[in-house]
């Protein structure tokens, strides 16, 4: 593609503790593109991720967002940057009702300044109902809700605020077939209006038919970048497994040296 | 006909309605809170156990009027204790910073504004409890900033604490004790005179009720607005009618208790009144301190549940990741919640040493456990994300019912304290129970 990336992660390395989690990792992604992140447990792709979207501080390397150098240091920075986020662990305050989940962090305000809470609660039924149309305990505490419910909270608070790039860390982990469809719609959705999303996943068979380019993360470092089509499952199975990158993939510095090796 | 309309148009939640059974449809009406009603009603019964007990001297005006004046100071601190532990936290120096803030207070305005502004100047209570609440906001935001950003347990920080301004407080006169107090000041404390008097406390009343019919009118219009769901109608009344039936019921006990005769008769011959035969009634009203107390409550209650800061130290308490995560600043909302505690310290500082007219280096000595205690007793969790002011500010009435229960009773202090300690375990374990139960 010929235009600038949304975004573009160049060299990124952080290490906790002696122990590279990212090692000189590189990954772009543009408007209305769906980039799936790959790699088994343990890989660096949630943590790569993470640092774009301000829960990590990178120790080196550079974030451009449309061709711009930008300045990620928490949550709040990459929010103001269009970049939201919708986390494996889901990142719910359990203990409070939906619509304070939807808006944490940027309450609808009254004009006397106190929270909106009639007002957020509207927007909520009229998000979630979007989303999940039989979804009506708005209130209860989010931790009285199921798994799948709990997830279209989170996904609702990711697509709420008019976000140019969505994360979806492991997006469809505790969701039935029927809901993961339905995730699948959203994703197709959200790519028509021009969003560009980074997909992870540990598993290639979830987003395989979603994914417009795959990137491979082995061991913290890329293994290899490739258009969906120049490039079979199987194959990427191998990156995801051994490393090797096939002939239709872009190498990346975590890809087995010598293409005959093994 | 618009109730009839928004159920009709809900039939899931309707259906629902009609196989629950009268009980359980008049909680669902009136989305009264059943822990909160649990509490009240176990209230009732120390209540009327300690009643029977004594021979009748328990539930009496003057009783219940001391009862209100005697939990003030540890009801203000407990509802800021409420947001420490809602956030995984605790406080165990708010008895010392009361301590240490007392003194403070005490030298303030006995020994330093009598220089300055001379003896008995009207401003010196305001000056001196100003800067009361300066000194807890700058303790309290000093330990908060340890807690937040230096990453020290709030258990360690406030244990040093605990210490340091117990010491502090030691230090201010090296150990004497400061009175008497400020003539404004000490009303602060209560007393016939620190109590507002008949007419102002059905004043007072009245403002009251009107503001809970105006604040479920409120409430109404604005879920009207929208379309949600709304309470039937009766129950909108009958919630109005108890609430304003509570606040005229206590008024009246708080008016139907006298001023000693001794104190009628001073206060007849500087007012040039001719005391009538069989002598003449002046009503206490309402306590100033109590006065204070409730409108902590109030703010604290509005803090907790209208504001942004509120909704992020639940948030915080509930998910501390996922509230980093959604942006919000954490370690900051942290140490306003501990600045906010030691302001709370300094309330109660002015509330105690006005009712002992004195400030002493020991004051607020294990307040720090009564207040966590009647911060848990009330429904806060320590396991962080659950807790109501109201709910701490009636356990710490259950908290002093229990022990003003027991001096009436004669009980040794050592079995109070045996008493006291059961109740507080028997008292979390049933709300353990319960939580389990509904979830």
């Amino acid at each position: 593609m010929s235009t600038t990336p949304l975004v573009e992660m160049e060299n990124i390395s952080i290490a906790f503790g002696g122990v590279h989690a990212v090692d000189d990792a590189s990954a772009d992604l543009h408007a209305g593109e769906v980039v799936a992140l790959l790699g088994h447990n343990g890989a660096g792709k949630s943590t790569l991720i993470k640092i774009l979207s301000g829960a990590y501080k990178r120790d080196s390397g550079t974030i451009r967002i449309s061709g711009d150098e930008a300045v990620i240091n928490n949550p709040r920075d990459a929010k103001a940057y269009g970049i939201e986020t919708i986390y494996q662990t889901l990142a719910l305050a359990d203990n409070v009702d939906t619509a304070a989940n939807l808006y944490l962090g940027r309450e609808i305000m009254t004009p006397w300044g106190t929270l909106d809470d009639v007002a957020m609660e509207a927007k909520a039924r009229e998000v979630m109902g979007r989303l999940n149309p039989r979804f009506q305990r708005f209130k209860d505490p989010v931790k009285a809700l199921s798994g799948g419910q709990r997830q279209s909270v989170a996904i609702a608070r990711a697509i709420l605020f008019n976000a140019r790039i969505l994360i979806m860390d492991e997006p469809t982990a505790a969701l039935g077939p029927q809901e993961t469809a339905q995730v699948g719609e959203l994703i197709q959705q959200l790519k028509s209006e021009g969003i560009g999303i980074f997909l992870i996943s540990h598993d290639i068979h979830d987003v395989f038919h979603l994914a417009d380019r795959v990137i491979v993360m082995k061991n913290g470092r890329v293994v290899g970048a490739a258009r969906v089509g120049d490039v079979t499952e199987d194959e990427v199975l191998g990156m995801i497994i051994l490393g090797k990158c096939p002939p239709g993939a872009v190498p990346g510095p975590g890809a087995m040296s010598g293409t005959g090796g093994v | 006909m618009s109730d009839i309309a928004s159920t009709g148009s809900n039939s899931t939640d309707g259906a629902r309605a009609a196989e629950l059974g009268i009980i359980a449809r008049f909680f669902k009406a009136t989305e009264l809170d059943t822990r909160l009603l649990g509490m009240i009603l176990a209230m009732l019964i120390i209540w009327i156990v300690f009643h029977v007990l004594s021979g009748g001297l328990f539930l009496t005006p003057r009783n219940l009027w001391n009862l209100s004046v005697q939990t003030a100071s540890i009801a203000v601190m407990a509802t800021g204790m409420v947001l420490v532990i809602v956030t995984r936290n605790i406080d165990l120096s708010v008895g010392s910073i009361l301590g240490f803030v007392g003194m403070i207070m005490g030298v303030t305005q006995a020994e330093l504004l009598p220089q300055v502004l001379g003896f008995g100047n009207p401003a010196t209570w305001i000056v001196t409890l100003a800067f009361g609440i300066l000194v807890g906001a700058a303790i309290g935001g000093l330990q908060g900033f340890i807690i937040a950003f230096l990453g020290v347990p709030s258990f360690i920080v406030t244990l040093g604490g605990l210490l340091v301004w117990r010491g502090a407080a030691w230090w201010v006169t090296s150990g004497r004790t400061v009175a008497p107090m400020d003539a404004t000041f000490r009303l602060m404390g209560g007393g016939p005179s620190g109590s507002i008097g008949a007419t102002w406390s059905w004043v007072v009343a009245a403002v009251a009720c009107l503001g809970i019919i105006a604040y479920i009118v409120n409430a109404r219009r604005q879920r009207k607005r929208f379309n949600f769901p709304r309470r039937p109608i009766w129950a909108e009344v009958l919630l109005a009618a108890v609430g304003s039936a509570l606040v005229l019921g206590a008024v009246a006990i708080a008016n139907s208790y006298p001023w000693p005769s001794g104190i009628v008769r001073r206060y007849a011959e500087e007012h040039d009144i001719t005391v009538p035969e069989g002598g003449l009634f002046i009503a206490h009203g309402i306590a100033i301190p109590v006065l204070i107390a409730v409108a902590v409550g109030i703010v604290m209650t509005f803090l907790t549940t209208r504001t942004r800061f509120g909704r992020y130290v639940f948030a915080l308490g509930g998910n501390p990741e996922a509230a980093e995560l959604a942006g919000i600043n954490t370690k900051w909302v942290i140490t306003k919640i501990f600045m906010l505690m030691g302001v709370l310290c300094a309330i109660s500082a002015a509330i105690s040493t006005a009712r002992l007219n004195a400030a002493t280096n020991a004051q607020g000595t294990l307040d720090e456990l009564l207040t966590i205690a009647a911060a848990v007793i009330g429904g806060t969790s320590l396991g962080g994300g659950i807790g109501t002011i109201a709910g701490a500010m009636l356990g710490a009435v259950m908290m002093q019912s229990l022990s003003s229960g027991m001096v009436l009773l004669g009980l040794d202090t050592p079995l109070q304290n045996i008493v006291v300690g059961v109740v507080l375990v028997i008292a979390v374990w049933l709300d353990t129970l319960y939580r389990r139960r509904i979830s």
